[in-house]
């Protein structure tokens, strides 16, 4: 059974029925819409979780491929190891939350819920894909439902949010387009397992009088570089993803902070370290040192946020930043912990996103100065912040402690002021998080526009619920992700320190003779 | 047992939280209240039955991560013994003194439910300590120590219409995390050095450690000594000592209990315990061990400058917690760490009780704070200034030295002095210097507080001082308990950590021997003490004491036992043939501070007024707590925010896209236009482009595939 192609095309075929089958833009309608795309996303996830049961995590190979003939001679190909595995859960399992949350919606519904799921499966199919051009298909046309819903049910600066988003985009897919061309030319071959096992080239190359250590692999691993660096996004091409949360929609904002920019660490792992051992050992210090300053600039940034969506998307690109160093320290514990932060910086910030949507809802501000106090009115939601609140300061026993310990550990033995500046974030992220906290929910309640606010409904209770359950367990009994991971990322990093090692020894021969 | 035992707060406070609206507000209070007592009474007896072999119940799996291996466990040994007694005593008391006191608060509305949130708290408080000090690796250890910094942020900030509260709760959370850092950095280089965070693997490396350099910032360090410092620096946070000790007077905006349990005699000696439970590292990390003592005896000399001046009853006795938290830092300092834990324990008992007592005088005064408002309350509250007296007389240390009459701050206090001491040198000098004065300013400070509460005229208020009131007996049971501590604590287990060595061994689980039959039978110490050079060292110590007594020294491995001695340390021996004149001076230290005392405030009260106005810079420094504060803010707070602000507008809105919008300045207009035409032109735009490069893709594979 072609497991993997129904899990990821599941969404868009409710969405092809919803936007032929569904009539009318009338209350009925809508409420029908939603739930079908509600249904649709539960039994995308129920499925996916087959998945538990059919992959074996002592594998670090591809398991459930799916092979066939395709268009153009190219090759339609699926298959999940344990690197990516949980990714594919993560997303089926945000999905149905994130519908759910924007039940509230009555702006072209039919369309909203067409645009979300068609992005499920895009971004499913980034996961899945082990054909370059594939991977390359979904990568970029994820970006469609996602400018769409910014740019149609965003705020009301939504024009410039998009058009940032998509220069830094488009800057970096061309140069990552350019790489896999030259990629196919010298492997022949557009298959991700067989690119994997092919050895591309590291000698030294002159270019325009420029000496390039790594040669080619150096070259390659750049223009991923631009492509992945921008989705992280990394200091300093971080600044669009303020502002494309800021005006994108609740949903929008929940899907972009936990699932799209995974693709970007995502695709590090898939592509960058194992595929270009020799050039990410070059270039490690530069990212060890792009995500140290992304995590003290952009935690000291967040400290004097206004909007509260804008600070929590700082902070999400400092989150981002352990994840990156995490990859780069290309040690188990690192790439262990850059995996989990991932997986938990999905359940948190999609949370955290959710407790603005809640207040915005009610208040239609995001402006911090708007409120104060609310834990007057509003016990549950007060309760449910501080928890997200403490598992993005990276409390432990919530599952953001797990990734910031184990990437911090993992650096730290790759380079001790790295990983000393990088625990400054420790400090920085308890700073912004409980400021905002305190400026939101304590104090009295005096402002006279809050005093008749209500607290979290039955179905906004129900949304937090699975989330709550998810950073709490993930926290006290993380092994649910690293016994999934473990044997995968061991196998990545033992070739990849081969790899480096017989480089080193390959050039010291050179140097010799 | 022990399971139960560390999880039955946490069932107490789960279901005080979230099932008081099922079983009423009492019953969740009475709920919480009878599962800590439970959890009270097994600490007692796994103390009281505890034989000195350490034993670890794994639970299940934490952190696994390539050789990185962490287990939720539950290991027991004395030092872990002596916590749980601790915690769960001054906790089960706390419970229950809370019924009276938050019986009825002003800082919330009539109908508003707080009782089931603070016994919550306190339950999830207790449960997050007993997991700090049954951890069996440093991972657990911090979880629980960040466990125990979340209960105290939200207890701090309990009342939260108090603008101060939320302040104080933010500073207490950040302070913290500073220390946090070090700690965490500190369990870096520890996993780094030894492939392991497990106290069954690290604790007997001690003696390795310091064989190790570590390159750490770009430096070659002796890894014991890196390692002993980065740990200490969480020590100092979570133990307010100086420098990072500016959270713990602002944490008195928690409600009083919150202070006893948490701002007194719990969480606060946590870094104590830490440094307790390294000690195997320590030992062999002198550059360590003298930073703790340097930083210790400040600390306990400072926050008493401090306290001499402070006008509410609570700060008073904060400072004093800071200063009675340096007393303990500087005998672990000085490698007695049995009698760092013996002022732990004696300290619990008493500054709760103070703490206990403060808040029934405040519950009385109808939450006055201010000291210039009370006077003459002796009469009014005689329950409460008898608990109080007690708590006065403990903590200023009133025994008769050389003899075992005295309360139980006597023993331990004179115990560290004495051990300053005898640690000798110019830092062992210093400390004790230090530590004398600061006993002088302990005493003062202490009659202080009790002369203006209970002495004198009343001030104030008037109608304040009237309706004064005796407290329920569930706040004043629980004083009862705490006096009797007070009193005894110090007497009945004295022998225990301060006694012969051969019996704080014992104790304490450590092997030791007979020092005449060292050589003979002291095989397994022989083997510990090679390469160290210290046999030497012993033998001249004992020759040197001439009372004819058998001697022992301690003489197991690192790691063996709760606590661990290297070989060259006989502090403790030498603690005890100190001159008489050392074992008198904490006894005229707190004379000399009671008659100044009775001097400012019964027979001149007019006098300290003169001496404030005579000595105002001097009195103004002390009054705003030396500067810290300010400087901090200035230093810190202030560059931060303007260098958040900076990097903002100037690094993200001028420099990054303001270098990109000009480099896209010849694209802008066109997509301008496009924007322009249609409200989502430009995502077709791309999508066009997308589809553009997916041809050119495919066109050079088929060309490449057919050439």
């Amino acid at each position: 059974m072609p497991l993997l192609s129904i899990v990821t095309f599941l969404p868009i075929v409710a969405a092809v029925i919803l936007g032929v089958f569904l009539r009318g833009d009338d209350a009925a309608a809508q409420l029908n819409a939603k739930r079908l795309a509600l249904a649709a996303t539960t039994a995308t996830f129920l499925i996916s979780l087959a998945l538990l049961v059919e992959f074996d995590p002592a594998d670090t190979g591809f398991q459930l491929v799916e092979e066939r003939e395709w268009l153009f001679g190219f090759t339609y190909k699926l298959g999940v190891d344990g690197i990516s595995v949980l990714f594919v859960l993560l997303t089926t399992f945000l999905m149905p939350i994130t519908i759910a949350s924007c039940w509230g919606v009555t702006h072209r519904v039919k369309e909203y819920m067409i645009a979300l799921l068609v992005l499920e499966t895009l971004m499913l199919g980034v996961f899945v894909a082990l054909d370059m051009v594939l991977f390359y298909l979904f990568f970029e046309a994820g970006l469609i439902p996602m400018f769409l819903i910014i740019g149609i049910w965003g705020g009301k600066d939504r024009i410039y949010a998009a058009f940032k988003f998509f220069l830094y985009t488009f800057l970096g897919s061309v140069l990552m387009l350019v790489a896999m061309i030259a990629m196919f030319v010298e492997a022949g071959s557009t298959d991700i397992p067989t690119l994997l096992a092919h050895q591309f080239d590291a000698g030294p190359l002159s270019l325009m009088g420029w000496q390039i250590a790594g040669g080619m692999q150096t070259l390659l691993w750049l223009a991923f570089f631009a492509s992945f660096a921008v989705k992280m996004p990394m200091w300093p091409v971080h600044t669009w993803l303020p502002d494309a949360h800021v005006q994108a929609p609740t949903a929008g904002s929940v899907v972009l902070a936990a699932i799209l920019l995974k693709m970007g660490g995502y695709g590090f792992l898939r592509f960058s370290l194992p595929m270009f051992p020799v050039a990410s050992d070059i270039l490690a210090p530069l990212v060890l040192w792009l995500s140290v300053i992304a995590i003290i600039y952009t935690s000291l940034v967040a400290l004097v946020q206004e909007d509260m969506k804008k600070l929590i998307a700082y902070s999400s690109v400092a989150h981002m930043g352990f994840v990156t160093m995490g990859i780069f320290a290309a040690n188990q514990n690192g790439v262990d912990g850059a995996i989990f932060q991932m997986i938990s910086h999905g359940f948190i910030s999609g949370a955290l996103f959710l407790c603005v949507g809640v207040i915005y809802d009610r208040m239609h501000t995001r402006d911090i100065d708007a409120y104060g106090g609310l834990v007057v009115r509003m016990p549950a939601y007060a309760a449910i912040f501080m928890l997200f609140t403490m598992a993005n300061v990276g409390l432990p026993g919530t599952s953001g402690f797990v990734g910031e310990f184990l990437t911090l550990i993992g650096v730290f033995q790759v380079n001790t002021w790295v990983g000393s500046l990088a625990a400054t974030g420790v400090i920085l992220s308890a700073g912004y998080a409980l400021w905002l906290y305190r400026r939101v929910v304590f104090g009295d309640l005096i402002k006279e526009s809050l005093k008749s606010v209500t607290d979290m409904t039955g179905r906004e209770k129900a949304i937090f619920a699975p989330l709550v359950v998810m950073t709490i367990l993930l926290g006290v009994y993380p092994s649910l992700v690293t016994d999934m991971i473990g044997p995968s990322v061991e196998a990545l990093v033992s070739r990849y320190d081969i790899a480096v090692a017989a480089h080193g020894a390959d050039t010291m021969i050179a140097a010799n003779n | 047992m022990a399971t139960i035992l560390l999880f039955a707060p946490l069932v107490g406070a789960l279901i005080a939280g979230f099932g008081w609206r099922i079983i009423s507000e009492t019953g969740a209070q009475v709920v919480a209240t009878a599962l800590l007592f439970l959890s009270c009474l097994l600490s007692w007896w796994v103390f009281l039955s505890f034989d000195g072999e350490t034993y670890t119940t794994s639970l299940f799996t934490w952190i696994e991560s390539g050789t990185l291996f962490t287990d939720w466990a539950i290991r027991i040994d004395r030092l872990t013994a002596i916590m749980l007694i601790v915690i769960t005593t001054v906790s089960a008391l706390v419970h229950l003194y809370s019924f009276g006191y938050m019986a009825h608060d002003d800082n919330f509305k009539e109908g508003e439910s707080y009782r089931p949130r603070f016994f919550a708290y306190l339950s999830f408080f207790t449960f997050a300590m007993l997991m700090l000090v049954t951890a069996d690796n440093l991972l657990q250890l911090f979880f629980g120590w960040e466990g125990v910094g979340v209960a105290s942020y939200l207890l701090i900030g309990f009342y939260y219409r108090k603008p101060s509260a939320g302040a104080a709760a933010i500073k207490a959370f950040i302070v913290n995390r500073v220390g946090d850092f070090g700690f965490l950095l500190g369990i870096f280089a520890i996993f780094w050095m030894t492939d392991s965070i497990q106290f069954d693997v690290i604790l007997p490396m001690g003696a390795e450690f310091a064989e190790m350099t570590i390159n750490f910032l770009g430096m070659e360090l002796n890894a014991a000594n890196t390692i002993g410092i980065l740990l200490f620096i969480g020590a100092m946070g979570k133990s307010a000592q100086l420098f990072l000790h500016t959270w713990l007077p602002d944490a008195m905006e928690g409600p009083t209990p919150v202070s006893a349990l948490i701002h007194a005699a719990t969480m606060v000696t946590a870094g104590v315990f830490l440094v307790c439970r390294m000690s195997p590292l320590l030992e062999y990390a002198p550059a360590a061990t003298n930073f703790i003592i340097v930083i210790g005896a400040l600390t306990a000399f400072v926050a008493a400058t401090i306290g001499l001046v402070q006008n509410d009853i609570k700060r008073v006795i904060a400072y004093s917690t800071m200063s009675q938290l340096g007393y303990m830092f500087v005998a672990a300092g000085v490698g007695v760490y049995s009698v760092a834990m013996f002022h732990l324990l004696t300290h619990a008992f008493f500054k709760a009780m103070l703490f206990l007592g403060a808040g029934s005088v405040i519950h009385a005064m109808h939450h006055e704070q201010d000291m210039r408002n009370y006077g003459g309350l002796r009469t009014k509250i005689p329950y409460t200034f008898g608990a109080m007296l007690i708590g006065t007389l403990a903590i200023t240390g009133v025994g008769i030295p050389t003899t075992y009459f005295g309360f139980a701050g006597f023993f331990s206090k004179d115990a560290v002095v004495e051990s300053a001491f005898a640690f000798g040198g110019d830092l062992g000098q210093f400390a004790f210097w230090a530590l004398i004065v600061a006993a002088v300013f302990t005493s003062f400070y202490s009659w202080r507080l009790m002369f203006l509460t209970f002495f004198g005229a009343p001030r104030g208020n008037k109608h304040t001082h009237e309706h004064a009131h005796e407290s329920p007996w569930t706040m004043l049971a629980p004083l009862g308990v705490l006096a009797l501590g007070s009193v005894l604590a110090g007497a009945v287990w004295y022998n225990s950590f301060f006694g012969h060595t051969d019996s704080v061994a014992r104790f304490f689980g450590v092997p030791y021997a007979e020092e005449g039959a060292h050589g003979a039978e002291g095989e397994h110490a022989e083997a510990a003490d090679a390469g160290h050079g210290a046999e030497g060292a012993i033998e001249e110590i004992v020759t040197t004491e001439a009372e004819g007594e058998h001697h022992y020294v301690f003489t197991g491995a690192p790691g063996e036992g709760a606590i661990h001695a290297a070989p060259d340390n006989h502090v403790l021996n030498d603690a005890h043939a100190v001159p008489y004149w050392v074992k008198w001076s904490p006894f005229f230290a707190m004379v000399l501070g009671f008659a100044v005392a009775f001097w400012f405030y019964i027979v001149n009260p007019a006098l300290p007024k003169q001496l404030a106005a005579n000595q105002r810079p001097l009195y103004l420094f002390l009054l705003n707590k030396w500067y810290f504060d300010e400087i901090y803010d200035f230093a810190l707070v202030r560059p931060a925010r303007w260098l958040g602000r900076t990097l903002w507008k100037g690094g993200d809105g001028a420099v990054i896209d303001g270098g990109i919008n000009g480099l896209a300045l010849g694209i802008i207009p066109f997509f301008n236009r496009l924007a322009g035409r249609a409200q989502s032109g430009y995502i077709f735009t791309y999508a066009f482009a997308m589809v553009m490069g997916i041809v050119v893709l495919v066109t050079w594979v088929t060309l490449s595939v057919g050439g």
